[in-house]
């Protein structure tokens, strides 16, 4: 890309979705979690003042829909006052959260501020899998927030993360969801990236699990009717075309790390040469519009073959970058999920290891690399 | 299926959130992770979908501003797969 587009009808639009990712601290240990590996290593947390001023700056190029995540946003003390300073500007604000440390008074607190919705994570429908896979004692805790969820009058949205170890549950987790008054479910597939990304030999599900939970999923959709929308995120392992990542890298996405690192995707950190602003140092529009990061993968110039005369590169935009990254070594790849990948039997072979070691029933337990602080100081 | 009465008061869905979004030019309708960049039609139905007026208020209210008689089927219509698109709500 030779030439930075400017805004106007036929440069990008403006960077509608908006997330913050406003710590990496977490009570969790999840081991599918996408945050990088080495976030232990990465700059010491933004203050409350630039928050605010990404928040103003963001708003003004025409964001409107704001995630605040992490890590665990409740870590944060000032969330009450981003909320009330995005609020103030019209964003419609998500916040993404474990449910640890969202305590009575914190809840009417922001509710207060003008928080829009909640979306609370569960990891499984039983108290076991749950607190193994999270590393923490919190399933009991979880259904409380909840209720709070619902005393507050918030949509209940729920969010849990799929993979071998509880992808057989889901019949079970989407009954939780009804009893729990759920008005969505999103069952997310893991996205095989940072701490999954080094558990994925144990957490890449079978076809036989995955079929078995589409048509669990088919059976509950049909018995309530449209009560509860329930989205399944298919892993895309098990897929032939590639995910439309962000609706193209620099289209619609902007993600901004704990330390200020402005992103095109939540994962694209860990793309080498991309060199990405960071907001303490740069204004949004011009991160935005003009940084080489944001435009490296707008368009079709970078594209290799076979995405670069390939008629669906207009929808799927040759697929996930950082995917393509992991897989191939070079990010300008065709996703090697697209069976029209040289490269696509990379995928293909994992995924028939996986169905090896879950034939073998691998003690996983023994294998699982738990997002923690001290590992992430020593993580590749 | 059923016409929508024209004494129903249509709102805007619990959990949802209309609003003008001048980078967009265009009404929004906002919910949980997810945006729908309404038309111009569709936002000046919905933006009259406040739970106090009627059908018929709004179909009136419509004709009046845009000069245009006729309406009141192509109101119907809109107003009918915004509920069952949930984006609306009836209030009694």
């Amino acid at each position: 890309m030779n030439t930075a587009p400017t805004p106007g009808p036929s440069g990008p639009g403006p960077p509608l979705w908006l997330l913050l990712e406003l710590t990496y601290r977490c009570p969790l240990h999840c081991v599918f979690c996408y945050n990088p590996t080495e976030f232990a290593r990465t700059g010491a947390e933004l203050p409350t003042e630039d928050w605010l001023r990404v928040l103003r700056e963001a708003r003004a190029l025409g964001a409107v829909q704001l995630g605040l995540s992490g890590g665990e946003p409740l870590e944060r003390e000032d969330l009450e006052t981003i909320v009330a300073e995005a609020h103030g500007l019209g964003y419609y604000i998500n916040l993404i959260t474990s449910g640890v440390g969202l305590t009575a008074s914190r809840i009417a607190a922001l509710r207060a501020a003008g928080l829009d919705h909640i979306q609370l994570s569960f990891q499984d429908s039983t108290r076991e899998l749950n607190d193994f896979l999270s590393s923490t004692r919190t399933f009991e805790l979880k259904a409380r927030v909840a209720e709070l969820i619902r005393a507050h009058d918030y949509p209940m949205v729920l969010n849990v993360v799929l993979h071998r170890l509880n992808i057989d549950h889901v019949g079970e987790i989407l009954d939780m969801a009804e009893r729990l008054g759920a008005q969505y479910v999103e069952l997310a597939n893991t996205q095989y990236y940072g701490w999954a990304w080094l558990n994925r030999q144990q957490l890449l599900p079978s076809r036989a699990q995955l079929a078995r939970a589409e048509a669990a999923t088919q059976r509950f959709r049909e018995r309530v009717a449209g009560r509860i929308q329930v989205y399944f995120v298919v892993p895309d392992y098990f897929e032939r075309r590639p995910k439309a990542c962000m609706g193209g890298l620099g289209s619609v996405f902007l993600g901004i790390a704990p330390d200020g690192i402005a992103m095109p995707c939540h994962a694209a950190r860990m793309l080498p040469g991309l060199d990405l602003p960071n907001v303490r140092s740069a204004d949004i529009r011009t991160i935005w519009y003009d940084s080489p990061a944001f435009n490296r993968f707008r368009g079709e110039a970078w594209m290799k073959e076979p995405c670069r005369s390939c008629p669906e590169r207009t929808h799927d935009f040759g697929g996930c970058r950082c995917q393509a990254y992991l897989l191939t070594g070079d990010a300008t790849n065709t996703d090697p999920v697209c069976d029209l990948s040289p490269h696509h039997q990379l995928v293909t072979d994992a995924v028939a290891r996986a169905e090896r070691d879950a034939a073998l029933a691998a003690r996983a337990e023994h294998v699982l690399v738990f997002r923690d602080h001290r590992i992430s100081i020593k993580a590749p | 299926m059923s016409a929508l009465s024209d004494t129903a008061r249509p709102a805007i869905a619990h959990g949802m959130r209309l609003q003008w979004e001048e980078a967009q030019q265009a009404h929004v309708l906002l919910y949980p992770e997810g945006m729908v960049k309404l038309n111009g039609s569709a936002g000046a139905i919905m933006s009259r979908c406040d739970g106090t007026r009627t059908v018929t208020d709004i179909v009136t209210d419509l004709e009046r501003a845009y000069g245009a008689t006729g309406l009141a089927a192509d109101v119907q219509a809109f107003l009918t797969l915004a509920l069952e698109k949930r984006w609306l709500e009836l209030r009694e």
